[in-house]
């Protein structure tokens, strides 16, 4: 695969078209069509969820929070892939795939409302928390992969960065150590098109961004990032080729950050309402009903009710993340160390000193 | 009891570690086949084979980042920055998620890190292998940072650093790797991290020093026990957590305190042993609490380093102004 869609030649690896039917009919996903009705309806889920967020926000009831409306197909295509004890090294737009990988809405919405425990995702097993600093985390990536060569595991690493991730030195130095190392990652380039307002032709001179597997001498693979038949496929094909000892792979998911960077964004400052609607025809979600609906796999009128229904869910889950006991002061202090040195332990009680007098002064 | 210089004790440490725990590896620009620029690694690649002592990529970024993702995924870490200069391009990785990474997932992922980073001047290098930016680590929430002057202090508190769950920065003088000879047991020892060292009692300043500079204050001490001056010499060992027991004790007895270090005087180790000196000690000064540091300038290359270096007679002339004030 990696050399019939070679990114020298800006070739897009793509099955289904906007309308949701099949044009590449040499590749086959091979997914049945419940995979394909579940995968459908955790993107809804995803994106319901998204919406939601957005709205808690609004509602001031929540702080700053990246949305992934639009991306859905690249954290669904993971979650398709991934085995139950494979490595996910996040960073922190792609909501499905913390979803998929066993993080809860309520551990989501607890990180955007400000505890530190939303990101430990204690029931995701092998995931690393949400990592802010752009391009940073790929590092992990690389190192977990060392780590899994080294105690000899059956494990791949999966890790995303945006695509202006992909001018830090950090995503060079991560593909070149994954390369030399022959860790088994699975580098995967959400390319939204833009860096908050930059876009990817401010940030690159290069035809495209999977071509840069060359200089680190791995595969790379181009892939119309929501579709979500062509994003299971090279993810898979990735996956298998890391985990067989060949070492690590880099795929470019193309797709449209349909939403605001964050909720403190106004994109109506850098983009066009024309190129909006150009991706607007794209979205992952609509394709995959489009071709759901030509086969018959599924009776999309149930839609409706089923958003209602996943509203019902999150709203629970906001509802518990939202009544949290007071944010303890020892919190503030127990992690900072394994053990927690005597001088954090004097200031902690320093603290609670003047606390006890404030108290006493009401 | 074996003769050993500073390299070689911390060769000794690494090496009766490695040999016990299969999950530390070492790692770094040129700690392979080489054994380090400072040969401190020396032999181990071929003792405990190319997956657990090897040659990185020229990158210190990556090297801080990977190692990060090791402690995650179960290893423990002992990685070498080549030089104090060289840490800068993983100052992101550091700050962003190596001291963080425990707090951020409320203890879920340990960091048992251990970073080895040869630092301080006085040998004639280039430009960015002379500085001492010890203040600027213990700065860093997260981070414990940890600095030798002997052989003996360098094997047994390298053992506690690597048996640490925390994130250690370990400062390794490089000035005198080679310049001290001392008797160190051959079989495993440690020493806990965080507290200070009485290296000499006496009763008219509390002389507050780390590293090379112990070495520089001792030359000092003899010149004041010739002036009849009294010095207790305390050895940090550990600049971050402080051990202000040991100083407050030592300070209520002589009434006065210096601090020597290398780095830049402003907001430096001599401004935190001040303010703790005050704060805990304060009735009992009879000077004020002097700083002997470098300037609050750039190394000098070479030929004009001796300006910035604190020599003994530079230390004795203020231990004798600070005992007269």
């Amino acid at each position: 695969m990696f050399e019939k869609y070679d990114p020298a030649e800006n070739k897009i690896f793509r099955i289904i078209d906007n309308e949701g039917v099949i044009i590449n009919k040499e590749e086959k996903a091979g997914l049945s069509p419940e995979k394909i009705v579940e995968s459908y309806k955790q993107m809804l889920f995803a994106r319901t969820a998204d919406f939601m967020a957005v709205s808690y926000q609004r509602q001031g009831r929540m702080f700053t929070f990246p949305p992934n409306y639009g991306q859905e197909a690249i954290s669904q295509a993971l979650a398709l892939v991934w085995r139950k004890d494979d490595w996910f090294v996040p960073a922190f737009r792609e909501l499905g795939a913390w979803l998929a990988k066993g993080a809860s809405m309520k551990d989501v919405f607890m990180y955007f409302m400000g505890y530190e425990e939303g990101t430990v995702f204690r029931n995701a097993e092998n995931m690393m928390p949400i990592s802010v600093p752009i391009g940073s985390q790929l590092l992990h990536a690389a190192g977990i992969g060392y780590a899994v060569n080294y105690k000899k595991e059956d494990k791949v690493v999966f890790t995303v960065v945006g695509d202006g991730g992909t001018s830090t030195g950090d995503f060079h130095e991560a593909l070149n150590f994954a390369a030399v190392w022959n860790a088994p990652v699975v580098f995967v380039i959400q390319n939204n098109q833009f860096a908050i307002s930059v876009p990817l032709k401010k940030q690159t001179k290069s035809i495209n961004l999977a071509i840069k597997s060359k200089a680190y001498g791995i595969p790379g693979i181009l892939v119309d990032g929501n579709d979500l038949f062509a994003m299971y496929l090279a993810v898979k094909n990735s996956a298998d080729y890391a985990r067989c000892g060949n070492g690590p792979v880099l795929i470019e998911a193309l797709t449209y950050r349909k939403g605001a960077h964050t909720t403190s964004d106004d994109p109506t400052k850098y983009r066009t309402k024309d190129e909006e609607e150009h991706w607007d025809k794209t979205d992952p979600l609509i394709r995959l009903k489009k071709y759901i609906e030509k086969n018959k796999l599924w009776d999309t009128s149930e839609e409706e009710k089923l958003i209602e229904e996943y509203k019902k869910e999150i709203d629970r889950q906001f509802t518990e993340a939202e009544n949290q006991p007071p944010y303890p002061l020892e919190d503030v202090f127990k992690y900072m160390y394994a053990e927690m040195p005597d001088e954090l332990k004097q200031q902690m009680a320093e603290h609670q000193k003047f606390l006890n007098w404030k108290e006493a002064r009401k | 009891m074996k003769v050993m210089n500073m390299v070689q004790a911390i060769n000794d440490a690494l090496d009766i570690k490695m040999g016990e725990d299969n999950s530390i590896v070492v790692y770094g620009e040129d700690v392979g086949v080489e054994g380090g620029v400072f040969r401190v690694t020396e032999n181990l690649q071929k003792k405990y084979g190319e997956a657990r002592c090897f040659d990185t990529p020229l990158a210190e970024s990556a090297i801080m980042g990977t190692a990060v993702g090791m402690c995650a995924a179960g290893l423990r870490p002992v990685i070498e920055i080549q030089f104090c200069g060289f840490m800068y391009p993983a100052m992101n990785q550091l700050i962003s998620h190596a001291t963080r990474l425990h707090n951020r997932t409320r203890g879920r992922y340990k960091v048992p890190m251990v970073i080895r980073l040869p630092y301080g001047g006085g040998i004639n290098a280039l430009e960015l292998h002379s500085e001492s930016m010890e203040a600027v680590y213990g700065h860093i929430p997260g981070l414990k940072v940890v600095i030798p002057s002997t052989p003996y202090d360098a094997k047994g508190l390298l053992i506690s650093a690597i048996e640490s769950d925390d994130l250690i920065l370990f400062m390794e003088p490089k000035r005198i790797y080679r310049a001290i000879k001392q008797e160190v047991p051959e079989e495993k020892f440690s020493i806990p991290l965080g507290k200070a060292k009485v290296l000499s009692e006496g009763t008219d300043v509390t002389v507050v020093a780390f590293g090379a500079m112990i070495r520089e204050v001792q030359k000092a001490m003899v010149m004041a026990k010739q002036a009849g001056i009294s010095v207790e010499l305390i050895d940090l060992r550990s600049v971050y957590p402080i051990d202000k027991e040991t100083i407050a004790k030592s300070v209520k007895k002589t009434g006065r305190v210096i601090t020597v270090a290398e780095g830049p005087v402003s907001f430096g180790i001599g401004a935190e042993i001040t303010a703790l000196v005050n704060e805990h000690s304060f009735l009992s000064l009879e000077a004020p609490p002097k700083r002997v540091q470098g300037f609050d300038v750039i190394v000098p290359l070479p030929k004009g380093e001796h300006h910035y270096m604190i020599s003994p007679e530079k230390i004795f002339y203020e231990i004798e102004r600070t005992v007269n004030y």
